[in-house]
């Protein structure tokens, strides 16, 4: 096998529970989701149903706090929850950014790819509108006094035959990934012996090999 | 907001790291009264023996009872002067010299530590200071260690080929996966990009055709030599 590979031993304990009997909480699956989408080079799928959850736990959470407010409870308790509460919206808030940067950033190739079912409502209303604009502000300040067949926002003019305007994520790439479970032998490169990934090691993987694996839920990237 | 890292840059800040360790249970003591706390932000990837906690319920608080809680409470109650912090098993002398010695005999091997050992140990050096023993000797302990270990990434770079497609690693911290990550990225995309015959083929092309392609760093184009 042509991979260097270091480490041997035992984890640290953490790990050895059995993802079966270890529950999850909404928080953990918010985390999880929040490192997959930050350390993903594309956009993944929203997670609607977590997102409702956890906006739903944040809003009691500010319900609560506001009760123990107004009937004057112990302040240590009080700013407790409240840092509870910042902490829980920080995540939620961090894992809507984040995907709204890559949304900007990659939203011509999005609305032209399977990566728009990805997306939520809101943010393909977002997309929507942040294409329209940036289309009309580009033909405004410089398309439109450009020659002709250079006007286009897809291509650099018109001989190209394929859209090559059009910014597009870097799948080409490698991503540190653990695996919750062990994937069995898994074909890794052309012309290489399949490998087996076991759970608890770290690897770095070649994005595109693994990314079933990532939209599946069985490998998370780190 | 603060915090928010730039995803092109590196896909971690450093904080953001912090924020995933601040999770992690440690034991304390406190020294008040205070409720059972129904929190929201509970980890629950847990070391063994923290298995037995009821979801989202810390306390009640008792004076001298010991109780586990998440490392953000024990700091922000610490920061009030209101718990002692024990200090974890792995973070006494004793455990860190034979880990350093471990660490030192083993050069192809990391000995297994917390996988936010880095944060955690920083965050109670920074904040609860009086509560460990030796403080200055774990200190220089940790940094120690973590020295040698990177000493080891360095070393693991070096073996870095164009016959490398994977690399597996065992027992890495976040920290350190978060410093490597660019290094052993760019090493193996580097050594993809030049290794792949399309890409020789394709550079080929480009150069009859001056053909610009596509990049995914945002819409740019070769400038024509002068």
């Amino acid at each position: 096998m042509a991979s260097s590979s270091e480490g041997l031993g035992l984890g640290f304990g953490s790990e050895d529970v059995d993802p079966s009997i270890a529950m999850t909480t909404d928080v953990e699956l918010l985390k999880r989701a929040w490192r997959n989408e930050k350390a993903a080079p594309e956009i993944l799928q929203f997670q609607h149903e977590l997102v409702q959850r956890s906006s739903e736990q944040v809003q009691l959470m500010e319900e609560t706090v506001e009760d123990f407010e107004q009937n004057g409870a112990d302040p240590l308790t009080v700013s407790v929850y409240q840092m509870d509460l910042d902490r829980m919206q920080f995540l939620l808030r961090s894992y809507l950014r984040i995907r709204l940067q890559k949304i900007v950033k990659y939203m011509i190739h999005i609305s032209k790819s399977e990566a728009w079912s990805r997306l939520s409502e809101q943010e393909q209303k977002f997309s929507k509108r942040c294409m329209d604009d940036m289309e009309k502000h580009l033909n405004q300040s410089v398309l439109s006094r450009l020659p002709y067949g250079y006007q286009s926002i897809l291509k650099q003019s018109i001989s190209s035959e394929e859209d090559d305007m059009v910014p597009q994520p870097h799948l080409d790439t490698y991503v540190f990934c653990k695996s919750r479970t062990p994937l069995g032998a898994l074909q890794i490169a052309d012309g290489e012996d399949p490998m087996d990934v076991l759970a608890d090691f770290l690897y770095l993987f070649h994005y595109k090999s693994i990314r079933s694996f990532v939209e599946s839920g069985h490998v998370d990237l780190f | 907001m603060a915090g928010q890292s730039d995803p092109s840059l590196s896909m971690f800040s450093a904080a953001e790291v912090e924020f995933l360790a601040e999770d992690e249970m440690v034991e304390i003591v406190p020294n008040l009264n205070m409720d059972t706390l129904n929190l929201i932000c509970v980890n629950f990837i847990f070391f063994g023996y923290f298995l037995s906690l009821s979801q989202g319920d810390f306390g009640p608080f008792r004076p001298q009872m010991a109780t586990s809680v998440p490392l953000w409470l024990a700091v922000a109650l610490k920061k009030r002067g209101k718990c002692t912090i024990r200090c974890p098993q792995w973070m006494s002398v004793e455990k860190l010299t034979q880990v350093l010695e471990a660490e030192r005999d083993s050069p192809a091997q990391f000995q297994p530590l917390p996988f936010h050992y880095v944060e955690i140990s920083r965050l109670l050096f920074d904040n609860a200071r009086d509560d460990i023993p030796d403080m200055y000797m774990a200190r220089s302990l940790i940094e120690d260690i973590r020295d040698v270990r990177f000493h080891k990434f360095e070393s693991g770079l070096e073996k870095i080929s164009s016959s490398t497609h994977v690399v597996k690693l065992k027992n890495l911290s976040a920290m350190e996966v978060n410093i490597v990550r660019p290094f052993f990225v760019r090493a193996l995309q580097a050594f993809a990009k030049h290794d792949s015959p399309q890409m020789i083929h394709h550079q080929q092309d480009a150069m009859s055709s001056r053909q610009a392609h596509p990049q995914d760093d945002g819409p740019r184009r070769d400038l024509r030599r002068r």
